[in-house]
């Protein structure tokens, strides 16, 4: 186990690698730079802060001093919010989207795998239908809809929930239905398909034979079978969401990581582009060793390595 | 209390199918005294799974009983709730089903599955499950029962597995075991093991046997009583002896030919039964196997032919056997 870890945490490093190598020269290829403004600075001005910030150098050499930064763990300063290091901002507002996003996680997990089950139990009756209708409607209808139906309803017309910010248990209700919505629906599709398959073997035959009730069949012989696939979805579902959503974060205006992954975009923020990039794929090659873990403990059958 | 520990009457069972009622079982009765060993034989379709089944309460969807009774050990099984029917199976009837690679849960060790079913139907605790589970897994011949109990399915053979649920099977000393073609998924050499075993246990436990196959040398070498099935009937019922040595159903007689024989020369061919099964949606209005019948009159394409005994428990349903028929004879054979 700990052979295979560190098997795959040497990958990783190797992805990690290829990922920033990738985005840092795509990112010097978009037109545009850092300090254009609608009140362009001066040459003199413009001259003197790419001195300063090492971009006067050609990419190649500025490629050489970044990553012989990064490995001392240095992700550099913002170009954009002057002085403030990389790390700083990732970790002040990491937290902020990790809290939306832990909650969405939770609701999508239980919401899904429940109303899948519940879905498969009850295949062809009414139930099923309005769960497939509901979680069909969640793949298909884009976030930014559900986000501004919600505000529109529980927002402005019945003005039951905060709109904006993230102060109360209130502000979080919206942006983690918003956030929940499709991934609920996936895994509630996921969760419902998967568990037919498993209530028709013949292991769940074995168990009713055995005189085992039908809650206890369920929750035993066939949960732990029917969830697999729903947990190696979670794993890459988990590193988006903890780091937040730009369309949830900038709807109902929250502080979070996923916002300023794209506004660095936009701003030719190069080293907050670089940092929030790596920082993505760093929790997405972690969370997938994880669930590889938690795979091996749901079911002998799989061999790691 | 009747003296049967089974007691099947006149159960009619059909299948409510989106293409029409299929069905399943037309008219079976059955019945077996504590410590028989039944062999059920037919082909695929015929409906000794769903006889073995509804014993257990255990009919698939979308399955009904249209009447008749089925009474187990005083249980009137028929007439019994699901929660009434979990305190019996597993406990007082228990199954061995055909393909062991698939009916064991994957997820599970060997000995949490057997546990369960002593958890279930008996007070003993963890400890003393696990110490009955040890003594079954001996009991069916697997060596090294502790660490056998710490495995998961997958790490055993397709023979071992047979032989694990065969000690599910057994966990609680059940009256009537049913074995729905416990063999056919093994290769021969496994299947004399499993078949030897399950003599063996027979003559420790001393209980009744339901051996439900298409293959009747694993019937020849278990059962003392044989009923043969064809579309949902029971077309002739006697000791293993009698049906092997006297067959009088013309299914029988078929089903008897085609079986390869260690004597037989060369270039001898299997005599195999003309036709094809019958259509359980659209069942002929008389005798089912009469379109593939070598000896069809006309009164077996119009009905149903009764039961005739041939002796005191030996008995089938043709019309070559009843004297009435032959006074029909007369008409000449339909074809």
């Amino acid at each position: 186990m700990a052979k295979y870890i560190v098997k795959r945490m040497a990958i990783g490093m190797v992805t990690l690698l290829i990922v920033s190598t990738v985005t840092f020269f795509l990112m010097f290829l978009v037109p545009g730079g850092p300090f254009l403004a609608e009140k362009a600075p001066s040459a003199a001005t413009l001259k003197a802060l790419e001195e300063k910030y090492g971009l006067d150098k050609p990419v190649p050499v500025q490629y050489k001093n970044y990553m012989l930064r990064l490995l001392k763990g240095d992700l550099g300063t913002s170009l954009k919010q002057r002085g403030r290091e990389v790390n700083d901002i990732i970790f002040t507002r990491l937290p902020v989207s990790a809290r939306v996003g832990g909650w969405a996680i939770l609701v999508a997990v239980v919401l899904g795998v429940t109303l899948g089950s519940v879905a498969a139990l009850n295949r062809g009756k009414a139930i099923d239908n309005v769960i497939v209708f509901l979680s069909t409607c969640g793949i298909a209808v884009p976030g930014f809809v559900v986000c501004t139906v919600l505000m529109y309803f529980l927002g402005a017309k019945l003005n039951i929930l905060p709109t904006f910010g993230l102060t109360s248990y209130k502000h979080y209700i919206m942006p983690v239905i918003a956030l929940s919505f499709y991934p609920m629906s996936y895994i509630s599709r996921l969760m419902r398909s998967c568990m037919l398959d498993v209530l028709g073997q013949d292991y769940m035959r074995t168990a009713k034979a055995k005189g085992v009730s039908q809650w206890a069949a369920l929750f035993k012989h066939a949960l732990r079978n029917a969830i697999l696939p729903v947990v190696t979805y979670l794993g890459p579902l988990l590193a988006y969401t903890l780091t937040g959503s730009f369309i949830v974060e900038k709807i109902f205006t929250i502080p979070g990581l996923g916002d300023s992954f794209i506004s660095s975009i936009t701003g030719r923020d190069y080293p907050l582009i670089m940092g929030t990039t790596i920082f993505l794929a760093f929790l997405v090659i972690t969370m997938n060793v994880v669930v590889d873990i938690v795979y091996k403990l749901v079911d002998p059958r799989i061999k790691l390595g | 209390m009747s003296e049967y520990l089974v007691d099947i009457q006149n159960l009619r069972l059909s299948f409510f199918t989106p293409a029409g009622e299929v069905k399943a079982l037309n008219d079976v009765s059955i019945q077996m005294k504590q410590g028989d060993v039944l062999g059920i034989v037919g082909e695929s379709g015929s409906g000794k799974s769903v006889t073995a089944y509804s014993l257990m309460g255990l009919v698939p969807e979308p399955g009904r009983i249209l009447s008749g009774s089925i009474i187990f050990n005083g249980h009137r099984i028929h007439e019994m709730s699901e929660k009434e029917l979990r305190q019996i199976r597993g406990n007082e009837i228990s199954i061995i089903f055909q393909d062991p690679m698939t009916s064991l849960n994957p997820v599970f060790t060997i000995g949490n599955q057997i546990e369960e079913v002593i958890l279930l139907h008996t007070d003993k605790n963890r400890k003393e499950a696990r110490e009955r589970a040890e003594e079954l897994l001996s009991l069916v011949g697997i060596n090294e029962p502790k660490k056998r109990l710490r495995q998961y399915p997958h790490e055993l053979s397709g023979g071992m597995r047979q032989r694990v649920m065969i000690a599910i099977a057994l966990a609680c000393e059940p009256k009537l075991l049913i074995a729905d073609e416990p063999t056919t998924a093994l290769d021969v050499t496994i299947q004399a093991q499993i078949l030897e075993l399950m003599n063996e246990l027979k003559e420790k436990i001393g209980m009744s046997i339901i051996m439900i196959t298409h293959d009747l040398g694993v019937v020849a070498s278990m059962c003392e009583k044989i009923a043969v099935m064809y579309a949902g009937k029971i077309v002739e019922y006697g000791t293993a002896e009698e049906i092997f040595y006297n067959p009088q159903h013309e299914y029988t007689k078929g089903l008897l030919l085609s079986i390869p024989k260690l004597t037989a020369t060369e270039h001898e061919k299997l005599i195999p039964i003309e036709g094809t099964p019958v259509d359980m949606l659209m069942p002929p209005q008389g005798c089912p196997f009469a379109p593939r019948c070598q000896n069809t009159m006309k009164i077996c394409l119009k009905e149903m032919p009764p039961y005739t005994d041939i002796n005191e428990d030996h008995y089938s349903a043709c019309w070559l056997l009843q004297k009435q028929a032959y006074m029909t004879m007369k008409d000449g054979v339909a074809r």
